[in-house]
């Protein structure tokens, strides 16, 4: 019969629509305020956690909705904003150090609906408030600082083969060794042939030079070993501010994108995301002349740096250890009271350090701090160039040989030693980074997006809805459900998709597939209008119109389909929630409009004798 | 209720002179006034630093700009932003070592400069080389886009209809350029996102046109390739007019609701939607018309085909 769907099939729409709605209930339960508390430095949070926090809750007599252990982290949820925040100022001056106390929003989910995988959509942090950076990895220190690594390591190979060599320097592409004669040169050969297998080595016979480049393989691994390794680095000082849910991530090739859903105060996020530091130690230079070098005649082996009082020393230019070596470091006192920083080294470190102290017991070693501070300037390949700032923080002689575990101590206030230790945990990078981009929203600007974005939503169709059903009567209610049932579809879609945000470009986007998703149903309908008007029967006239519509609806929204996806691949935090909810709204908009419109006209009006059709 | 009920097929390329000088004057235009004035870019392509802060009372912007001025940023763009209590200051990018710690600094000399408590709304810091890489990536976008669009309506229809349907594209993103240009809109991201929008609606359009062309070439025989045209618009015209009425409706809601973040998003796709909807009546079928479409060029191969859907008209 035509225009009758098996009860299947009508089945199959409804279960469809309802399992949209279903994953779509989440976000009508609102959220919560609530306090998370998370633990640092491989402390994990766990049920005695969670029960002095009750008690200490209880003592202060803060009352709160629930508290629960989830995935390492208390979960404390309160009735209002004035007790969450009270009750974070408590925990975190009663938890202390060794656990990140955070605000949060949690969903009210009930929890059948989370038990089946239900939760609200995530709301950009354009919608929520919060800060997001955009950082810049330096590849090119990172490749210089490979380069200097081969220098170092060829000259060690080279002394311990007893291969004499006139000079081994850094060269644009990577290391040039000059030797004094041809045997020396092709005994090299050999050997680093042997040893480096992801370099290049060319040899020139008259010049007596040997070039190693690095491979395209092997750059490649080093920017992405600086930038994994910027990334980690990144999410342990993440977790030292204590948010709820930071984002940390990579994008393309040299960025890292860093969201801190709720954090208003940036300037400090700045400050812990931007201090890019490392340290060296290096043997203080007793035989060189200071005031020479004072007067710019530095010798050939050292250089000439300064503490922060401007106080200048010689140093040898080999450096025993470099920091990325370091495995920890904590700030505590000497047995005079004293700040000290004790620093932990991996073996390779603790073996450097120890062959590089034992002969050199009673002499001064200095640690020597670095940061790169970035600039606004630029290379002619526009990466950001970075300034080197070098600095001696201590000078302290060597009293016995060192290990993998020693401390320094002279390092200035407790503050400061606990500053250094901060960032020495951190991570010693291989590559500076900066940030490049910085979007914040303010929570009330957040508040007020989410609300211009809903009536924005509400009103748009609202407006559709009155014309359809004014322009096309029955038809028009069919359409319009159909429109209700989209719109259920993307928010559950939405929901579902565990990486899709909401964001006011993608509220945008929703509002815009509200008026195009008519478009199908106009198509449909002023098609069976114009059967009609040629003679066919009712029943033909919805057949054809649905039939002959479809190749063009599936046309026209495949295009749209094709920029959508475009701006997703190329597009960032908004503009990416614009495409998602676009690309989210013309798929189920052919799914609604095209389907589910049929299913209701089937059952309505389908395999009846009709003369006349409310149209 | 029908808003156009058309009984006789309108000469639609009867006008196609008119049509042609119209789109190339605007089309002159947007190129001479994007060539002369600019796209006037936002801080998302040019780089620098951008504040807006809430106020309780109405602002004074003269005090502000005084505030400013005397703290050493005498090149601060002082605006106000959707209401007198908001108020959004622009920077551009500085030699400062700490480019991105502006918005802050700004905030505390706005805050100790008028005394009052100064709400953070939004800080914004875009660095040069993400600036000129989202423009690079921005103006990728469009390519891609269109090109992938090409090959696809090349591949379902036919060589002329893609081309057309570009040409209208084209057509209708240089338009939408221009007006910003003309009228110095703000020119950021959201806008480029409403843009690459334009392109998917105006699309849509077109392709509902040469969908229905391409249906009447084969349908009625013995009719100049251009009646066909006149026909296969006719026909849908109504539908066009019902789809850009309801876009437009939401796009006013946008508007006149979505708050001043999305001005400039909902302007490009206001103006757009109406472009789109001449382009596909006037540039896509009149270029697919000039390029010589035929009857020829578009009968399936399957001539079978035909009476395929016959078959299941019947009972």
């Amino acid at each position: 019969m035509l225009n009758k769907y098996p009860l299947w099939k009508t089945l199959m729409v409804a279960m469809i629509v309802a399992f949209g709605a279903l994953y779509a209930t989440p976000n009508l339960f609102g959220e919560s305020p609530a306090v998370q508390v998370s633990g640092l430095r491989g402390v994990e949070a766990d049920a005695a956690t969670l029960d002095t926090i009750k008690a200490q809750l209880e003592k202060s007599k803060l009352t709160f909705d629930s508290i629960a252990l989830e995935k390492g982290q208390v979960l404390t949820r309160f009735k209002n904003t004035e007790d969450q925040l009270k009750a974070r100022d408590v925990l975190d001056d009663f938890l202390g150090k060794q656990f990140s106390v955070a605000l949060n929003l949690t969903p009210n989910t009930p929890d059948w609906l989370a038990a089946i995988g239900g939760a609200p959509m995530k709301l950009g942090l354009d919608l929520s408030g919060g800060v997001s950076f955009l950082m810049e990895v330096n590849m090119k220190e990172a490749i210089n600082k490979a380069k200097t690594g081969m220098v170092s390591d060829f000259r060690g190979d080279l002394r311990n083969e007893k291969i004499r060599y006139r000079s081994v320097k850094e060269d644009s592409n990577g290391v040039i060794v000059i030797f004094r004669k041809v045997e020396d040169l092709e005994a090299a050969e050999s050997l680093l042939k042997k040893r480096y297998r992801d370099l290049l080595l060319n040899t020139d016979d008259d010049a007596l030079t040997l070039t190693a480049k690095m491979t395209e393989a092997k750059l490649k691994e080093i920017r992405e070993y600086a930038l994994q390794q910027n990334i980690t680095i990144i999410r342990n000082r993440v977790n030292e501010l204590g948010v709820a849910e930071p984002l940390v991530q990579r994008q393309g090739k040299k960025h890292i994108v860093i969201e801190l859903p709720g954090v208003q105060d940036t300037a400090k996020a700045k400050e812990i995301l931007n201090a890019t530091a490392t340290i060296e130690f290096r043997l203080v230079d007793t035989e060189g002349d200071l005031s020479n070098a004072l007067n710019g005649r530095v010798p050939a082996n050292a250089i000439l740096l300064r503490d922060k009082d401007g106080r200048p020393s010689l140093l040898k230019k080999r450096v025993m250890l470099t920091g990325d070596h370091i495995t920890d470091a904590k700030s505590g006192f000497d047995e005079y009271s004293r700040p000290q920083v004790n620093i932990s080294l991996d073996s390779a470190g603790g073996s450097k350090m120890s062959n590089g102290t034992k002969s050199n017991i009673g002499k001064p070693m200095a640690t020597v701090f670095i940061e790169y501070k970035p600039t606004d300037k630029r290379d002619a390949e526009g990466n950001i160039v970075f300034e080197k700032v070098q600095e001696i923080i201590s000078v302290a002689t060597i009293q016995s040989r060192l290990g993998k575990t020693f401390r320094i101590t002279g390092a200035g206030s407790q503050a400061e030693a606990h500053n250094l230790a901060l960032l020495l945990r951190a991570g010693a990078l291989i590559a500076p980074i900066a940030i490049v981009e910085e979007r914040t929203v303010g929570p009330t600007l957040g508040a007020e997006n989410v609300q211009l974005g809903f009536q924005a939503i509400m009103m748009g169709f609202g407006l559709v809805f009155i014309f359809m059903m004014v322009y096309y009567r029955a038809f028009g209610v069919v359409a319009n459900l159909a429109l209700g049932a989209n719109l259920v579809l993307i928010v559950g879609v939405m929901s579902m998709i565990p990486g899709a945000t909401l964001t006011l470009p993608g509220m945008a986007g929703i509002v815009l597939t509200v008026g195009m998703a008519v478009d199908a149903n106009v198509l449909i309908f002023e098609r069976i209008r114009e059967e009609i008007r040629e003679g066919k029967t009712i029943q033909q006239s919805i057949h054809q119109g649905y039939e002959a519509a479809f190749s063009t609806i599936i046309d026209a929204n495949i295009t749209t389909l094709i920029a959508a996806l475009i701006l997703f691949a190329i597009g960032t935090g908004p503009v990416k929630g614009f495409a998602i909810t676009l690309s989210i709204g013309i798929i189920t908009s052919m799914f609604t409009s095209v389907v589910a419109s049929r299913t209701v006209v089937n059952a309505v009006w389908g395999g009846k004798r009709l003369d006349k059709l409310s149209i | 209720m029908q808003i156009l009920r058309l009984k006789e097929t309108v000469a639609f390329m009867g006008y196609r002179k008119i049509a042609l000088v119209f789109s190339a004057l605007l089309m002159i235009a947007s190129i001479a006034s994007l060539a002369t004035n600019k796209l006037n870019f936002g801080l998302d392509f040019t780089g620098g630093t951008l504040i807006e802060v809430g106020f309780q009372q109405a602002a004074d912007l003269e005090k502000l700009r005084d505030v400013m001025k005397s703290n050493g940023f005498a090149d601060a763009k002082v605006q106000f932003y959707g209401s007198s209590r908001d108020v959004v200051i622009r920077l551009g990018l500085r030699d400062d070592v700490k480019a991105e710690m502006l918005g802050n600094e700004v905030l505390e000399i706005l805050q100790s400069g008028t005394g009052q408590t100064v709400d953070m709304r939004r800080i914004e810091f875009v660095g040069a080389s993400v600036g000129d890489e989202l423009a690079e990536q921005g103006g990728l976008a469009m390519l891609t886009a269109l090109i992938c669009i090409l090959v696809y309506v090349a591949f379902r229809f036919e060589w002329r209809f893609a081309v057309g349907s570009v040409v209208a594209l084209f057509h209708d993103v240089l338009l939408t350029l221009g007006l910003f240009s003309v009228l110095q809109l703000e020119f950021d991201l959201t806008v480029l996102a409403a843009i690459l929008a334009v392109i998917g609606y105006s699309l849509n359009d077109t392709i509902v046109v040469s969908d229905r062309i391409r249906e009447n070439f084969r349908k009625i025989r013995n009719t100049e390739a251009e009646e066909v045209i006149n026909i296969s618009l006719t026909q849908t015209l109504s539908r066009t007019f019902i789809t850009s009425i309801t876009t437009l409706l939401v796009l006013a809601a946008l508007f006149f609701k979505g708050g001043a973040l999305i001005h400039g998003f909902a302007t490009a796709l206001l103006f757009g939607v109406f472009v789109g909807t001449y382009s596909s009546i006037y540039v896509a079928s009149l270029v697919a018309l000039s390029l010589g479409i035929s009857r020829e060029d578009l009968i399936p191969e399957v001539i079978e085909k035909e009476g395929e859907d016959q078959e299941a008209l019947m009972p």
